[in-house]
């Protein structure tokens, strides 16, 4: 997956050749198991997030015997990172460039507003109303990149503006009222969609596979938009010239320039997108509360920070991994489940998460010297 | 010259007085966004509108900001206003500060939630909280009938840290079931079997349903569920359908009486909820500051209950409660 | 200043066409009377440059003696407040470094222009990637990895820079050398015309030095006019054809590194000598 990271044992016994003469074969002496593990985790790095969500899963199972370790409770859990997920997605994307997205979880509020409440107290088609939300959450975005690129300030600056203001325009126009979910039910039920629950085993029991390893596990709409949303994107980062050019805005702005990109056109544009999957987080945010609640996801811009930096993802710009923030927000789902299922109140929870984001920046920062 | 300053200064006394004549009353919530709060403040300014008095509204960034209804009492006694209501985030820690409002004259009456003590404000308007569960709780209690000593009940409260509201609230539904509540101030200390869990569910719709997914993973066979407020009662009932739960076979309960949560009660998703009334709150607080007559309290509650009913399609004998007609005219939100 | 287009303008400034190899030949980059101020302070006065086909130019001179703002002029990332400018005797006005690589100017920048994180085909190609042909391409906009991964590979060993064996590894992982050799192989794999090399061994040791300056060699080799800027009088006086002294803003003198000792060009460079009647700008 990671092309960004590709690499061999060839690589690196190329790397070797290439320095000069005796100096080299003095450095491979001397290299012990450490700076091995170090340069592998440098051409590897999403390995470490999977190492991580390896443990945890481990240690539950022990801690919460019988219950962690089923299909059903995977199925939640990961229905519960699903939101998370997808704004780590869009997160992922700003981080790439070296910024920062404070207004990640209020464009997404504001979007599901924009798509209720148009659809359910205005009366407005669902056909309208529901890419209006996605024209609200492009246009956010949109307006964060102007900003960033244009007035020349500091993408955390500018997003804690804007989540101020998106926060002002959501009181506005939601009216601080919440769209329950039979109303939502009545007049657009296609909002909900990304709520409804399937299960694979009888999906593919009925097209005759008897899959057995299926059985138990319940998944919804929301959890494949989200796969897509993160095949889509991992696509764009890695086989479009777009893509590259995130990684170099974020990894040298000045290089990148140098080389003929246009710096400022990329970040509006990895702006906007973002905005725009914010949106997408808005429609299955709808599905799993079955309404619009104009309050929910107060701490959703800190916690897709959070998938994205336990995914390994550099806060420096220019190195991380969709895949990466997918398991680092299943990480947090599952310190979080796990925890729970063994009993523990919730501020072990949040003591866990943070050592979690701490133990992830050491690494990142560590596998980093590998560079200097 | 002195002369010319003189008359400049006079012109903008004669420009600034009326501001200075117009009476100023603020009203601080805890958040600007919560519709318990917007409501609350709808309600003050329909009534600044009929008082002719001029209404100043703060609040907190989130839901325990202190700092920043620290600074717009700080702007209020700097604006000369003749007193303000406060929903205080931090019963205790804003304490300092609204005596230092009243040093410099001002009224304060604190809503919803009373401060610790009580009486460092000029009075508190508040609901019973407690009172507010426990009619839910006999609801329960009534509507399970003979069922009720085998109940196995989930709790989704509000926040780790308990506060007033969250403890009162899940202690009154504890009384009215007839669970032994120990310390009456604190909810965790009880050891009845029939309480499988509290989770935390911080009155949030989306973090509500994760609350009660996990609660599900713990206790399969829950019957009654116990909510903090309106949004969690939400999220919860969208977890219990995704496991089929929706037909009956639990009882969901609530606390605010908001109109979608009311609108919920009456399409049976939602069994009963104990309705407050934050308009009326605000407004009595501003007729009393506005007149400078606080109104006499029973120092036995020590606060101005403005009232907790209960709304339920399936009323229980023995439990007062209105309609859910009634409530709909009632509710706010 | 009057400037006819075509083959014979050389013949108008006799001073620069007498140390042109020959003057019938169209300088590949020349320029004339490049001004440019920053408030008081004049970077540029009345500065000449040519550069010949198929040689290597040096341009040396002391810190501040404006350098950097007659190559920035010369790639577009400056525009002169007056003067001229020709590839291959086409006058030309850069607005934009963008423009003048589109034009074969290719310019190998002190601190490289390459992304890190990126691997080597990535950023050989970056800025200009490739697109698939196929249905993908045009629909999905694709990137041709398999084609660019295999010009890199290719431009690269032209340049003998074969230790370099995973086309995919992270230009971090390189060496100074290596990726001094990865930017001359970009440059040289899209620069038709021109490529010049800001300061290419500064940061490197003896033995990295000694391959840049091979491959250097090499670009010549290819046919390409190449300018070199660099303080390191041993390199330039090894490899360079002609060497261009500025000073104070202007071209001083462009002396014959066979005819001349690297004092010498110290000399005239800090001003301690005068410039060679003959040789003199």
């Amino acid at each position: 997956m990671s092309d960004n990271a590709t690499g061999s044992a060839a690589a690196e016994r190329g790397l070797a050749e290439a320095e000069p003469g005796g100096v080299a074969s003095f450095d491979n002496a001397d290299r012990g198991p450490i700076r091995r593990l170090q340069e592998i985790l440098h051409q590897y790095p999403t390995s470490i997030p999977f190492i991580v969500l390896l443990i945890g899963v481990v240690i539950f199972s022990f801690a919460a015997p019988g219950k962690f370790l089923a299909p059903f409770n995977f199925s939640l859990i990961l229905q519960q990172v699903t939101i998370i997920a997808i704004l780590g997605v869009a997160q992922t994307l700003i981080i790439l460039t070296a910024g920062i997205d404070l207004s990640v979880g209020v464009i997404m509020i504001l979007a599901s507003v924009v798509m209720g409440r148009t659809a359910v107290v205005y009366g407005v088609p669902v056909e309208i109303a529901f890419p209006l939300g996605l024209l609200a959450g492009l246009a956010c975005g949109f307006v964060n990149g102007l900003i960033v690129t244009k007035l020349r300030l500091p993408p955390f600056i500018v997003t804690l503006g804007t989540w101020s203001i998106f926060g002002a325009l959501n009181v506005w126009y939601s009216k601080s009222e919440t769209i329950r979910q039979a109303d939502m039910q009545e007049s657009a039920p296609f909002l909900q969609w990304t709520g409804t629950i399937f299960k694979p085993y009888d999906f593919f029991a009925r097209m005759g596979l008897d899959l057995g390893f299926l059985k138990g596990w319940v998944l919804n709409y929301g959890s494949i938009v989200m796969l897509l949303v993160a095949a889509v994107i991992w696509y764009v980062l890695n086989k479009t010239a777009f893509g590259r050019h995130v990684y170099a805005s974020g990894d040298d702005p000045d290089a990148a320039r140098l080389a003929g990109i246009n710096t400022d056109r990329t970040l509006i544009g990895v702006y906007a997108l973002a905005g725009f999957i914010c949106a997408i987080a808005a429609w299955v945010l709808i599905g799993r509360i079955g309404g619009v609640s104009p309050q929910a996801g107060q701490t959703a811009n800190l916690d897709s920070i959070t998938a994205v930096v336990i995914g390994g993802t550099s806060l420096f710009g220019g190195r991380g991994s969709i895949v990466g923030t997918l398991v680092g927000a299943l990480i947090v789902g599952v310190f979080r489940n796990g925890l729970a299922l063994s009993g523990l109140e919730l501020l072990w929870q949040d003591f866990a998460v943070g050592v979690l984001i701490i133990v992830a920046v050491t690494i990142d920062q560590w596998i980093r010297k590998i560079s200097s | 010259m002195l002369k010319k300053l003189m008359l400049a200064a006079s012109i903008l006394a004669v420009s600034v007085a009326p501001v200075l004549a117009d009476e100023v009353i603020g009203l601080i919530t805890k958040t600007e966004t919560n519709p318990f709060f917007v409501k609350m403040r709808e309600g003050a300014q329909a009534k600044a509108k009929e008082l002719g008095v001029t209404l100043i509204t703060a609040a907190g960034k989130y839901d325990g900001d202190n700092d920043g209804q620290v600074a717009a009492i700080e702007n209020l006694i700097a604006a000369g206003a003749k007193g303000f209501a406060i929903v205080p985030s931090d019963s205790k820690a804003i304490v300092p500060t609204i005596q230092k409002a009243r040093d410099a004259g001002l009224k304060v009456i604190v809503l919803d939630t009373p401060l610790d003590p009580m009486n460092a404000a000029d009075a508190t308007f508040a609901t019973d909280n407690r009172k507010a569960g426990q009619l839910i709780g006999q609801w329960a209690k009534g509507t399970l009938g003979d069922k009720a000593k085998d109940a196995k009940i989930v709790f989704l409260d509000l926040a780790t840290n308990q506060p007033t509201v969250d403890f009162l609230r899940d202690q009154g539904f504890m009384q009215g079931f007839g669970i032994d509540v120990k310390d009456p101030n604190k909810y965790g200390d009880e050891d009845d079997p029939r309480i499988c869990t509290h989770e935390i569910s911080q009155g949030d719709q989306e973090k509500g349903r994760t609350a009660m997914e996990n609660a599900l993973q713990k206790c399969p066979d829950v019957n009654v569920v116990y909510t903090i407020n309106e949004p969690a009662a939400a999220g919860a009932w969208e977890a219990l359908k995704a496991v089929g739960k929706d037909d009956g076979s639990v009882l969901l309960v609530s606390i605010d009486g908001g109109c979608p949560g009311v609108k919920n009660v009456q399409a049976g998703t939602l069994g009963a909820t104990s309705q407050q009334y934050p308009l009326k709150m605000a407004a009595m607080a501003l007729e009393a500051i506005h007149a400078g007559k606080i109104p006499e309290i029973d120092p036995a509650v020590g606060f101005l209950d403005t009232g907790a009913q209960l709304i339920t399609a399936k009323p229980v004998d023995g439990v007062p409660s209105i309609s859910v007609e009634e409530g709909l005219k009632l509710c706010w939100g | 200043m009057t400037h006819e287009a075509g083959t014979t303008h050389v013949a108008g400034y006799a001073p620069a066409a007498a140390l042109a190899p020959d003057t019938m030949v169209v300088p590949a980059l020349q320029a004339r009377g490049l001004n440019k101020r920053y408030g008081r302070v004049v970077a540029l006065d009345n500065a000449d440059f040519d550069l010949m086909p198929n040689e290597i130019l040096a341009v040396i001179g002391d810190n501040g003696a404006g350098k950097s703002t007659l190559i920035k002029a010369l790639t577009g990332a400056v525009s002169p407040d007056h003067g001229e400018i020709w590839l291959n005797g086409e006058p030309v006005a850069f607005k934009s470094p963008i423009e003048a690589r589109n034009l074969g100017i290719e310019t190998v920048y002190q601190n490289l222009a390459l992304s890190p994180a990126l691997s080597i085909a990535d950023n050989m190609f970056l800025g200009r990637e490739k697109r698939r042909e196929d249905f993908f391409g045009r629909m999905f906009r694709t990137l041709d990895k398999t084609y660019m991964q295999k010009m890199a590979r290719q431009k690269l060993t032209e340049l003998g820079l074969l230790t370099i064996q995973n086309i995919n590894q992270p230009v971090e992982t390189l060496s100074g050398g290596q990726r001094q050799g990865v930017a001359v192989a970009r440059a040289a794999a899209f620069g038709s015309r021109v490529v010049i090399m800001d300061e290419p061994t500064a940061a490197l040791g003896v033995k990295e030095s000694r391959k840049v300056l091979e491959t250097i060699l090499r670009l010549k080799e290819r046919g390409l006019p190449i300018v070199l800027i660099s303080h390191n009088m041993p390199h330039v006086f090894e490899v360079a054809d002609r060497i261009h002294i500025h000073r104070l803003g202007k071209r001083i003198a462009v002396i014959n590194p066979k005819r001349h000792t690297m004092s010498d060009a110290v000399a005239i460079m800090t001003g301690a000598m005068a410039p060679p009647a003959d040789e003199a700008a």
